[in-house]
This record gives structure tokens, sequence and C-alpha cells, in this order.
């Protein structure tokens, strides 16, 4: 009986098992191997080089860059991502006036919800197209014009937003968070939903303030979700390559601003045809990212809250 | 029926186990370095070139049932074209089977066939998936014997005495012409020419009337010029065409060929002097260092900006915007100094367009008559009627009216041989990135002459240096 079953989803899982593994692990693996050699992507025989792809990497200004971008991005982005979407999942599920019926959102929150919501529905390529014309550089884009008309900047100097060093990484964290986070609210929202009433209700009786009963009650609650929400923006954050590459001129700058391992990487293996060199950049990512994973995983070992 | 119960926890544990049963798998696979060669591409396969006779309609001895397989970019032209030169290549070998393929993934598609050893017989590798002609030109047919062959039907000539000046420069790299570059292209300045016959603005030919006119345009309250800032290499084109007019083609020369301090020439200075004028000068289309290509455009066909760096697809591209009243004329960049080494007329024109055979094609002498079609004045001028652009083949396609391809004509006949070629920006892309780079620093006034050219030529060592990249030589 037993021997049959194992033998029921081995017949299951060895087709899927085996497309993984042809077309995931195997290219993983020869990524690997091919970040020993230098090689242009044609030649049948690329050329074995070592260690050199590597420490070639360690000395890349541009690489560097890229790696504090992608900091930039892993430090920011998953906070102001979730301090938003839980202050606004607070509001929407639990943070209305008591007006006798308990616990509830603040009014009309269904619409709101839906609203908060509608920039995550957006395809990457509206996402683009929709802030190539908020941020165009001269007077007639629309954070340009706004700013003209409150006399905040002069018509003769406008903004370059995307193509201004200092604003280009702080222009792209916006866009991921607008993109993002209704994501997230609706996540916590249904977190929020799931911790039952009476906690909140008897929280309320004793007495606590909207910011106590959210720091003392729902947050504490809602730690798992929280933590891998964390770990899925963090992901996001190290990848970053569709807007970088859509948005910024370069694409990376201006002056190699807004690079980060991603585009950089793509750079060179397509762009350059540096295939070797590029995959040892993709080790790289990859080993960026298995410590990110265990990072999360060592800070979210603590038992979860039953109820 | 089954005794596995779902406990808490059970499912997060299962996943850190396989994160790190993961990571394992990728240490072991490191020191497994015996593999390495072992599991990279395929084979090293021999091209199996089959063999007709030679004849004079036969120049390259086509086996007359060999199939053909075309692969065309599927872009702003098309493939219509191709199909109409398919079907003159089955006139002649009606026994040949031709498969047309069309698409825009040409590197997703055909990197791994290239690296299998089993290329198609032509490609066309273009578009925004194309592959880095640099890393291809090794894998390429050299097409020596199609430049001297008959063109096939314009009466005794050969094929490259039917080209336009600078076509087998441009589809020459190391010596070899290895691609045919079909598509004509001139760059220059575009302006309104009904904006500015109102106005009485006269088209400069020096750079001292350029500023002139500058100040006069912007105290009619139009910004003076504009450029696509988000695409630097806009402004590239006439940088480039200025340093190759006031220091002469040897300049361009020493540049594409990487030679040590080729960015040091007195030319270049005097080019970034003159458009850092430009740019702090006030000249500029407010926001224009930040803006696309067709922002920018839209910004001269609105009258908002006079004088803008582009070539002669730009009336095509904005067509959908454009009203009636515009009328879109192309000049040569004015010359800069009274001991310009070539004359105002000179232009930067390109052939573009990689029209290729694999070395290891089944069929190369099929390859090579395909292209031979492609270069008839048949097929040309079918090609100018399907897609309203000009070929590198001369004479072909002047059917075409418009004021900007009129103007366009007239800059070619006005440039005679006096054509300006750049390379290393099909050659180098980490060379060209960082001047792209610099550029956008000149045109934002974060950056001198000076400092420009210190960077510029810091990146081309670097790049000359690199061993990794394969070198390439132009010998005029």
């Amino acid at each position: 009986m037993r021997h049959g079953q194992y033998r029921f989803i081995a017949g299951f899982l060895a087709i899927p098992v085996a497309l993984y593994a042809f077309f995931m692990v195997w290219p993983y693996i020869q990524d690997v191997f091919y970040s020993f050699d230098e090689w242009n992507g044609l030649d049948t025989t690329p050329k074995f080089i070592g260690l050199g792809n590597y420490s070639r990497l360690l000395r890349d200004d541009n690489f560097r860059g890229a790696v504090v971008h992608n900091a930039f991005f892993l430090l920011i982005l998953p906070v102001v991502t979730i301090v938003l979407a839980l202050f606004l999942a607070f509001m929407l599920n639990v943070g209305g006036r008591g007006g006798g019926a308990g616990v509830q959102g603040v009014r009309g929150s269904s619409v709101y919800k839906v609203v908060l919501f509608f920039p995550q529905v957006l395809s990457v390529a509206i996402i683009v197209i929709l802030y190539q014309s908020i941020f165009q550089t001269d007077g007639t884009g629309l954070a340009n014009a706004i700013l003209i008309k409150l006399h905040i900047i002069s018509a003769q100097n406008p903004i370059l937003w995307f193509n201004d060093e200092h604003w280009v990484r702080w222009c792209l964290l916006w866009v991921l968070v607008w993109s993002g986070f209704g994501f997230y609210m609706v996540l916590f929202s249904a977190a929020m939903q799931s911790i039952p009433r009476d906690i909140f209700e008897a929280a309320l009786l004793d007495g606590a303030s909207r910011s106590k009963q959210f720091f003392r009650v729902t947050l504490p609650l809602l730690w798992d979700t929280v933590s891998v929400a964390w770990v899925y923006l963090g992901f996001i954050a190290l990848d970053c390559f569709a807007l970088v590459y859509a948005l910024t001129p370069g694409p990376g700058g201006p002056n190699h601003a807004s690079q980060v391992m991603s585009t950089y990487f793509f750079h060179t293996a397509f762009q350059n045809g540096q295939y070797g060199y590029a995959c040892a950049m993709g080790v790289a990512l990859a080993v960026f990212s298995l410590i990110l994973a265990v990072i999360q995983l060592r800070v979210t070992r603590r038992d979860a809250v039953e109820f | 029926m089954s005794d596995t119960q779902e406990t808490p926890g059970t499912a997060d544990l299962s996943r850190r186990r396989l994160l790190r049963a993961g990571a394992a798998a990728g240490l072991l696979a490191v020191p497994a370095a015996g593999l390495l060669e072992a599991c990279a591409s395929g084979g090293g396969a021999s091209s199996s070139s089959s063999g007709g006779a030679k004849s004079a309609t036969n120049p390259f001895g086509v086996k007359e049932d060999a199939p053909l397989e075309v692969v065309i970019f599927n872009g702003g032209f098309g493939d219509a074209y191709a199909k109409f030169d398919e079907q003159m290549y089955n006139k002649t070998f009606a026994k040949a089977k031709v498969q047309h393929v069309s698409t825009q993934k040409i590197q997703d598609q055909y990197q791994p066939r290239f690296a299998a050893g089993n290329p198609p017989d032509v490609l066309d590798n273009d578009g925004a998936n194309m592959m880095a002609i640099g890393q291809l030109s090794s894998q390429l047919t050299d097409l020596t014997d199609l430049l001297d062959a008959p063109s096939l039907d314009i009466a005794g000539k050969k094929v490259k005495e039917t080209f336009l000046p600078g076509t087998v420069d441009q589809g020459t790299i190391d010596g070899k012409f290895v691609m045919l570059p079909y598509n004509y292209t001139i760059f220059g300045f575009y302006y309104d020419a009904t904006v500015w016959d109102a106005k009485g603005w006269k088209a400069p030919t020096t750079g001292q009337e350029m500023l002139t006119l500058f100040k006069t345009i912007k105290a009619a309250g139009v910004a003076p010029f504009a450029y696509a800032g988000h695409f630097p290499y806009y402004m590239g084109w006439p940088l480039c065409d200025w340093i190759a007019k006031v220091g002469g083609n040897e300049v361009s020369v020493a540049i594409d060929n990487l030679e040590p301090n080729a960015w040091k020439d007195p030319s270049v200075k005097t080019t970034l002097d003159f458009i850092t004028e430009i740019a702090k000068g006030g000249y500029l289309y407010p926001g224009t260092q930040g803006l696309t290509h067709t922002q920018s455009q839209q910004a001269l066909i609105d009258g908002k900006a006079a004088l803008l760096p582009c070539g002669t697809w730009l009336s095509n591209e904005m067509k959908a915007t454009t009203p009636a009243t515009v009328k879109l004329t192309i000049i040569p960049v004015p010359s800069l100094t009274s001991s310009d080494k070539m004359p105002y007329g000179a232009a930067r024109a390109s052939a573009a367009g990689q029209y290729v055979v694999p070395k290891a094609a089944k069929n190369v002498a099929g390859g090579k008559e395909f292209l031979r079609i492609m270069a008839s004045k048949q097929a040309a001028d079918k090609f100018s009627e399907l897609t309203n652009s000009l070929t590198c083949i001369e004479g072909a396609g002047t059917g075409v009216q418009s004021s900007s391809m009129v103007s366009a004509s007239a800059m070619i006949k006005n440039a005679g041989t006096n054509i300006i070629q750049w390379h290393f920006t099909d050659w180098y892309d980490d060379l060209y990135k960082e001047f792209q780079n610099q550029i956008d620093l000149l045109m934002k006034g974060q950056t001198t002459s000076d400092k420009w050219i210190a960077a510029v030529q810091k990146a081309a060592d670097k790049t000359a240096q690199d061993s990794s990249i394969p070198k390439h030589k132009r010998s005029s």
C-alpha cells in the first residue's frame, strides 16, 4: 500500500522534476562552469582561465557601484513598502473609530482597498510608459509641470528625474514602492482578518490607543507575514532589472548612478559578449541571494504565536 | 489512508532543508573543474558548402537544389521585401526549397545555433536582440567575392560598383567584407523649413554662424537646440562628425583603432569647447538632457526647438504626429574652423543593417547569391517602395519624394566621397557607453573638455588592454 503510494507520487513528479532539472538546475550548474572561462558566447570552445573572472569582478568599479545601489534598494525598499502597507492595512481593517459596532476599518475602506490595489494590476510596460510621461524632463512632464505651476522650480530649469544622478535612485524607489505596496497591503489585510476580533476588542476595552493596539497586538501577530514580505521585497531589491532597464538612460545611468547587478550582468553578457565574466556575476548574484535567504531564515526562526 | 499528518512548522522546515540542500549542491559543483570543458556548447562543426558549377550567371556555384534558410529581422522594414527577394531566388533556382523565417529574437534564437555549429544560410542581424557584431565577425563568411561578382541587373558593373560611398567600409571588419549593410542612412541637423523660411533663419555653414543664429532664435522665444538626452549617442553623432571634419579622417581612424592618445588630438578639444558653448550658453531646450528621441523630436516638430541632430529615418518615425505643414529638412553639421580638414558638405552616412552569411552555414554559395539578389536594382527598388527608405544601391528608390528625402539626396550628392565613418561605436560597447556617459555630463555642464578627454581616453585604453575584448582595425 505504502509502496504503491510512493510509486504513484513518483509518477506524478518525474516529468516536472526532469523538466525543472534540465531547464533550471542544469543551466545554473553550466553558469558556474562558464564563470571559469573566457567565452564570447559563440565559440564552440571557451577558454579556461580559472578564477580570472572573479578577481576581475573584485576590481571592477562599476560592479562595486552596482552592489552599493542594490544595497540601497535592499535597505530602503522593504522598510518603506512594509511600513506603508502595514499602515494602510491597519487603517482599512481595524483603524476605524469604534462607533459601537466594535472593530472596523475607516469609513469607505472597501473603496480605498480597490483604489490602493490598482497599481499592482498594471503590467511593468504600462508602469514604464506612465512614468516616462510623469517624469518627462521638459516642462510638459506631469511632475515638472506641477512644480513649475507652483513656482517651486523655474521653467528654464526643470528637474531631470531619471536623468539626474541625484534623483534617479529615489525616482526608481518611488516607482517600486508605488507599484508594489498594493500587494502587501492585501497580504497584511488578509493576515489581520485572520486575527480573532476578540483580541482587538479586549485591547480596546483595556483602553489601548490605536498606536498601542498596532504595536502591541497587530504587529506581533503579523510577524510571520511581515517576514515573508521582507524576503519577497529583498529579492525584488536584488533584481530591479525591468524598471532600471526601461526607465534609466544607459541603462544604468546617468553616470552609472542607477547601475544594479542585474543590468550590469545583462550589459556584460548581451552587449559586450563577455559571457564568462557575466556568468561570474551571475554566481555572485546567486551568492548574495542565498545569503539573504539564510539571514531571513535565522531571523524568523522564533516560534509563531498560536491563536 | 495516509499517515502524513500536517504539523505546524513542517512546511517551513522542509523549505529550510531544501534551501540548505540547494546551497550544498552549488558548493559541490564548484570544485568539479575537470568537467569544465565537457559541458560547454556543441562540438566544432565544419561547413559543407555545396558544390554546383560556377558560371557567369551563377558566380558562386550555387547547387540548384540546395535548400536555403533565410532569417529576417521583422522590425521597422517588415519582411515583405525579403519574400520578394526569395521569389527572385526561386526563379533562378526553381528546385531549391527556400525557408523564410521572420523574427525579432535574433540573439535568443540564433546564438545557440551558432554555438552548436548549425547556423542559417542568411541572417539579418538587427534589432534590440541582435548579436554583437564584434563578437560575431569571426563566425562569418568573407564576402569579398560577392563584391567582385557582376551585378544581377546593372549591366557591366560589379556589385561593389553599384554601392553608395561608404558601404564597403561599413561592411568591413578586420579587412574582410563580412556583411551587407543594406539600409542607407545619413546623419545631420534637422530643422522645419516652414518655420525657418517664415522667420528668415538661414541654415548655418560655420560654427560662428550657428552661434549667431542661436542668439536670434533665442530672442524670438524659441529654444535653439534640442537632442535626445536620454540616449546621449544622438549628440555623439554631431560630436564625432565635428571631430572628423576638424581633424580629418585620420583622427577617426586612430580613435577607432584605439591608438594611444587618439582622443587627445586637438580637434577633439575644439569640438568639445564648441559644444560647451552651446550647452552653457542657454541654447538648449529646457529639460532636453533627459528627453527620449521621440520626445525631443516632437519638440522640434511642435516648434519648441529649432535644430536637432538625427538621421534620415526621422520623418518616417514621426509620421503619425507630424502636421502636413512641417517640412523636415536635413543639413550637414557646420564647419567649426577655417582650417577644417574636411569640407562643409562632408557628412556621416552609414549603410546600416547586417545581412550576413555564417561560415558554418550549409549553403554558403546560396547565401551569397541571395545577397547578390538583394543588391540588384530590381530588389532595391522594391525595398524602397515597400519601406519608404533608401538602400545602399546607388540610384535605387529615387521615386520616393518628400522634403526630408529630397534634402537627404542633395546632401548625399554634395558629400560625394567625403563620407564620415565611425566604428568604435559598434566595436567596443564599454568604450561607447563611457563616451555617451561623458557626453551626458558635458551637456549638463558637469564636466570640462579636458576632463572629458581624459575620461574617454582612459576608457579607450582600458578596452585596448582588455584581452577578452576582440580587437578590430580599419585602414582608411
